[in-house]
């Protein structure tokens, strides 16, 4: 079953001249993961918003837990949780009064909303803390709470806004933790972020979006595939770049690409290490001496590099209808 | 009832604020005082009255009423505030009535005002300001300050969910309350005004208040303009009518404009 359904969800801003949502159509699978992945502005924020009841959309509908959004928002609101993307908890309250109020406002009561924030402080590692402003909270504490305030009653559906933004490495791996804590009991989870390692790691599944709409989607082995895995970049002088260009061919199987400004040569390698070998014995053989090599994992960049090629044509009947809208107009 | 309690763990929530930064409450007083003991002693000196006890007891009805009035700009920029954290969009993911966050805000800023009047009738006590009309219109007074204060806050609501900066929302309070407060007969007779300027502080309902406050509290209104026109023979009715108006005006809108406020 479907926990979340997105059928062709159209939002626009400032009378049309902002599409943030371009009919993006998504699902979630219950119990599963699924991590939409996109750069600024993609409509990450504008999707979530709209399946968390708090925004209506231009046209298009969206089911969540089994109830349409637009038409039930009220009964939505009782099974989801929702963690925006900046922590949304009160700055001048402790973290104990917090969620002992959102307990509250759950209509929990007084007695189970103050057992059940103390048990969520102690899962979040909060508890030293519990009686501190939030002001004085890191980033990552910060966002711990707040995840903890939408975990207050279990939610079937839970919302992420790019829960990692704005985390040090190690608040990242933290936050990862719990999530996936959460995951393994049995949640349905819908999150948003801006890097592939995150959604690697976390999702059953990646919808890719940019300017409103998916424009990929699958596991994250499926899009890596699609990405070509990992890619050899070699930067040599300038009189070492066609014999360079063929030894990273020879080697990888693949056509070399040259970035000229930068004297960079790359290609996508499915051996990794060994390539990386290969070609430094065949450039030192040639008595080429390359001013920095390496392999570079495929990055967020290298999926939208890899999948805008596929959506030029999409992207040039966007200009032509923004075109036609203008003449429209006149 | 669930929309009920829902409105009253908001109100404690804003109790709550002002014990966790009592600096807000003491600055909510300390500010008053100040004007109390700036008119009271600066001003009034060179305001002749023949008021009977002296110019304070005209003054204070003026100070309690531009008080309540100011904590208007309080309800707004921290709505505002509320709204740019993002607090407001975690509310309204929760399964509570959806007025209940306003509400709740409008009330506890309310219980705020008692707090604050408390201490300014003790100030004004202790400078000389003396009710002459018994206790229980002196009570019915403060209520209808209080009232005044609570209709006030709807427009702080709507104020500050029309704004997206705090500091705007100060500032834009600020514009709509301090001229009204001293084009008004709080501080000195309207009489010394132009013309144009008089007939405005004569229906302004700071004016009406003011004046209606004094009448409560046992004086006769001599900073009023031309006598006999409807506001100033009537000031606690067109008081009212100015709370009841602002209500029905701006409890809708603020709570429609919440719900749709972020479309
Ligand atoms: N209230 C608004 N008014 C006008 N434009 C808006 C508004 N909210 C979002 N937009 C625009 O809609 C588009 C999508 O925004 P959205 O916030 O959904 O992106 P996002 O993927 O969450 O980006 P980010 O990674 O920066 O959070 C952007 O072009 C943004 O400028
Ligand atoms: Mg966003």
């Amino acid at each position: 079953m479907k926990s979340v359904i997105a059928e062709d969800l159209v939002k626009t801003y400032r009378n049309g001249a902002v599409r943030a949502l371009d009919h993006l159509s998504l699902d979630v699978e219950e119990g599963t993961v699924l991590s939409v992945l996109g750069p600024n502005g993609a409509g990450k924020t504008t999707c979530v918003r709209i399946l968390a009841t708090l925004l209506k959309p231009d046209s298009g509908h969206a089911i969540v837990g089994g109830i349409d959004v637009i038409k039930h928002p009220e009964k939505v609101r009782e099974v989801i949780g929702l963690s925006g993307q900046y922590a949304a908890v009160d700055e001048i309250l402790t973290g104990w009064d917090n969620l002992v109020m959102f307990g509250q406002l759950y209509h929990l009561g007084k007695k189970a909303s103050i057992a059940r924030a103390e048990e969520l402080l102690e899962r979040f590692s909060l508890t030293d803390s519990a009686k501190r402003p939030i002001k004085t909270y890191s980033g990552g504490m910060r966002r711990r709470l707040d995840l903890a305030a939408s975990l207050i009653v279990k939610p079937k559906v839970l919302f992420l806004d790019e829960p990692t933004t704005g985390l040090d490495p190690r608040g990242r791996q933290e936050m990862w933790r719990v999530i996936e804590e959460l995951v393994k009991g049995g949640v349905t989870l819908l999150l948003t972020t801006q890097y592939l390692e995150e959604a690697d790691q976390l999702a059953d599944e990646i919808a890719v979006i940019d300017h409103g709409k998916v424009i990929a989607r699958g596991t994250s082995d499926a899009l890596k595939k699609e990405v070509g895995g990992e890619r050899l970049e070699i930067v040599v002088e300038s009189q070492n770049i066609a014999k360079t260009m063929e030894i990273v061919a020879a080697v990888s199987g693949n056509k070399a690409t040259l970035d000229e400004g930068l004297r960079m040569i790359s290609a996508p390698v499915s051996t990794g290490a060994t390539a990386l070998i290969e070609t430094l014995r065949s450039l030192d053989g040639a008595g080429i001496h390359p001013l920095d090599i390496g392999l570079k994992r495929p990055s967020l960049d290298d999926v939208f590099l890899s999948l805008t090629g596929h959506a030029a044509e999409e992207k040039i009947e966007e200009v032509a209808t923004t075109e036609r809208r203008k003449r429209a107009k006149k | 009832m669930s929309a009920f309690k829902d409105t009253m763990i908001i109100t404690q929530r804003q109790l709550r604020l002002l014990t966790r930064v009592p600096e807000v409450l003491i600055f909510s007083t300390i500010q008053p005082v100040i004007f109390v003991l700036l008119f009271r002693y600066v001003f009034g000196g060179s305001i002749s009255t023949d008021q009977p006890g002296g110019y304070v007891q005209l003054l204070m009805p003026g100070i309690f009423v531009q008080t309540v009035a100011f904590t208007m700009a309080g309800t707004a920029s921290g709505l505002a505030e509320d709204m740019k954290k993002g607090l407001i969009d975690r509310f309204r993911s929760l399964p509570i009535s959806q007025s209940a966050l306003v509400l709740g805000r409008t009330l506890g800023d309310s219980l705020l005002n008692i707090v604050v009047l408390a201490v300014m009738g003790i100030a004004g006590y202790v400078v000389g300001w003396r009710p002459t009309s018994g206790a229980l219109s002196v009570a019915v007074g403060f209520i209808f300050l209080l009232l005044f204060g609570y209709a006030l806050s709807w427009i702080g609501i709507f104020v500050g969910l029309s704004a997206s900066d705090a500091r705007v929302v100060q500032n834009v309070s600020f514009i709509i309350t301090f001229p009204l407060t001293f084009l008004s007969n709080a501080f000195a007779p309207t009489t010394g005004m132009p013309r144009a300027l008089q007939y405005f502080a004569e229906w302004n309902p700071v004016s009406t208040m003011v004046a209606g406050c004094r009448e409560l509290f046992g004086l006769e209104n001599q900073f009023g303009a031309t006598a006999g026109s409807f506001p100033s023979e009537n000031p606690l009715l067109t008081s009212f009518l100015y709370m009841i108006l602002i209500m029905v005006i701006f409890i809708p809108i603020s709570v429609r404009k919440y719900k749709r406020s972020s479309d």
